[in-house]
């Protein structure tokens, strides 16, 4: 667990500046009497990486799959750098790329022929040699799509994704499968996108690389948003603020913390006292406990991360396999 | 009053059809596969070429037919052996691939993209087409150069007859891809539509010799048609307008269902 201070520091604040690559509104989507996905709002903005985070079947693909223009919404509206995905189709399709949960190529085309085929397809395409040693596939140019592994599949098809020079990247669940070195090196390669200037929109179904990846996550469970923030901020709400654990060097009043604007609960775990609150809590802490001649001893910060945060918001654990990977 | 994020709108480029480079390079990739994957050339090419040889070596084929006029077992056999090779497409060159492009989720896949699927479907069906001509352009030509079989009397006939069965057989092929739901169940309805199509085609007892009744259900049905149209036009002439608008008819409501059941997804 990091702490609470060291993960707020790493998150650039996205929101309020830049424009919107991605509006959707009220998003509604039923299949028959099963609601995918239930009234989902959220922005994208300019340059940003977005994550939709949550646990499969929560309704994460079926409101991209709206957001792109891949399936018409009962209700809502979208826009896509200021376009509908409908009346707009074509314009959208050159500059969105979209990369599909699970899909696979024809075995017997090379991974030359294949990026030339999807080149040809836009306007102003990235170079194929260029894209290849970004994606660390340069060496496999000329083999055919059933002699890749998993991995190097899953690279060529965000090289699909990327070969139009989109605006807007769409990736759904791009490193599910992959082994941790190549989902390290696929976050790498998503921020080098990133730093490219291209609007990156993130489905996910796993906790670390949300974390990792994203300026904003959207929290989505049974089809609705649960929570939007930066995964620090979304873990802090999970604690209801930061918490600071201590040993007090004499026995106190509980009602000499509780009565701070800092201070929300205060807690005892046999000897330690576990004190929840914001802003600046520990100072406030230790200074009402100096001026009533009390020391805090073992002082530890705590702070819960986006796992925690999901779990409150939605009572249930996101993934083992992910954590574990 | 309609200033909808001007600055935005003018950044995007105007919307645009893919030119037809790109149409090309999807021909491209499907024409390599055909060639990396020649299990449907050897069916719809090589398979007819060897009947046609094996036929032509029999002596028994060449016996005149009795009250045919001269007509021996091996002419009547050229049609049938033409319109195996085109069935052969139909049931598993054409369906087969657009069938696992949709399993695999490439039609998907291209919907996303400035091209659409139905571009890799009309791929498909240039790269069929092709490989159709070619084995009816050689069957026809070895027939007559190697075997002796009669120089057609009507080109324009056999050309107008051929052209109007790879429509019902495509269309046929297209309705396959349609109701098929996965790459497998193509190979059975393949084997399953393939014994009676090519029995009323005459693969076993050849039109000519055939019951009233069986000729007259055979008339009806695409492959007997396109053999009627394809027979009439070596040996007599420009064929009749029934096997014609019959082979018309299919091709219409053959694409019809296809256009109307095909799923990209």
């Amino acid at each position: 667990m990091a702490t609470l201070e060291s993960t707020m520091a790493g998150s650039p604040e996205k929101t309020a500046d830049g424009r919107p690559a991605v509006e959707v509104a009220h998003l509604r989507k039923a299949y028959g009497s099963l609601v995918a996905v239930d009234d989902v709002s959220f922005t994208v903005t300019e340059g940003e990486i977005f994550g939709i985070l949550g646990p499969n079947g929560a309704g994460k693909t079926t409101a991209v799959e709206c957001a792109i223009g891949l399936r018409r919404p009962d209700a809502g509206t979208i826009r896509l750098l200021g376009l509908d995905p409908h009346a707009g189709r074509d314009q959208v399709r050159e500059i969105v790329g979209v990369q599909l949960q699970s899909g696979a190529l024809p075995a017997k085309l090379r991974v030359g022929e294949i990026l030339e085929e999807y080149r040809s397809f836009y306007r102003d395409p990235a170079d194929v040699g260029e894209l290849l040693d970004v994606l660390g596939l340069a060496a496999k140019r000329g083999d055919y799509y059933r002699s890749l592994s998993g991995g190097q599949r899953q690279r060529l098809s965000v090289a699909l994704a990327l070969i139009g020079q989109p605006r807007v990247a769409v990736l759904d669940e791009m490193t599910t499968g992959l082994d941790p070195q190549a989902r390290r090196d696929t976050w790498e390669l998503i921020e080098h996108i990133r730093d490219r200037g291209v609007t990156i929109v993130l489905v996910t179904h796993f906790m670390e690389e949300a974390e990792r990846l994203c300026d904003r996550v959207a929290l989505i469970d049974h089809g609705r948003v649960v929570a939007l923030d930066t995964p620090a901020r979304l873990a802090a709400q999970a604690r209801g603020g930061k918490s600071v654990r201590f040993l007090p060097s004499d026995s106190f009043d509980d009602r000499l913390l509780t009565g701070l604007p800092e201070v929300s609960r205060v807690e005892r775990e046999g000897q330690h006292v576990v004190v929840t609150g914001t802003g600046e809590l520990v100072n406030a802490v230790i200074l009402a406990l100096y001026a009533a001649g009390v020391t805090a001893r073992d002082v530890q910060l705590d702070s819960s991360n986006l796992e925690d945060a999901f779990v409150k918001l939605t009572g249930k654990n996101l993934n083992k396999e992910g954590a574990q990977a | 009053m309609s200033s909808l994020s001007p600055s935005l709108s003018l950044a995007l480029p105007p919307p645009r059809t893919p030119r037809a480079a790109a149409f090309g390079q999807v021909v491209l990739n499907e024409a390599r596969l055909v060639r990396r994957q020649p299990t449907n050339m050897i069916g719809s090419i090589g398979l007819p070429v060897v009947l046609m040889i094996i036929f032509g070596e029999l002596p028994s084929f060449h016996q005149p037919l009795p009250g045919y006029g001269g007509l021996i077992l091996f002419d009547t056999y050229v049609p049938i052996i033409m319109v195996l090779g085109l069935t052969m497409l139909t049931l598993l060159g054409l369906p087969g691939p657009l069938v696992s492009y949709r399993e695999l989720g490439i039609l998907r896949r291209l919907s996303t993209t400035p091209v659409p699927p139905s571009w890799l479907l009309a791929a498909q069906v240039v790269v069929q087409l092709c490989i159709a001509l070619a084995g009816l352009a050689i069957v026809n030509t070895a027939s007559v150069v190697a075997f002796g079989a009669p120089v057609p009397k009507s080109a324009g006939g056999l050309a107008l007859s051929c052209l109007l069965a790879i429509g019902g057989l495509f269309a046929l092929g297209l309705l396959i891809a349609a109701l098929a739901p996965t790459a497998n169940s193509v190979n059975a309805i393949g084997r399953l539509a393939l014994i009676p199509l090519m029995f009323f085609a005459g693969l076993w007892l050849p039109r000519a010799i055939m019951p009233a009744v069986l000729q007259d259900i055979s008339n009806y049905t695409p492959l007997g048609a396109a053999v009627e149209a394809i027979q009439d036009s070596v040996q007599t002439g420009f064929p009749p307008a029934a096997p014609l608008l019959v082979l018309a008819g299919y091709t219409l409501v053959f694409a019809f269902l296809a256009r109307r059941f095909f799923r990209w997804e």
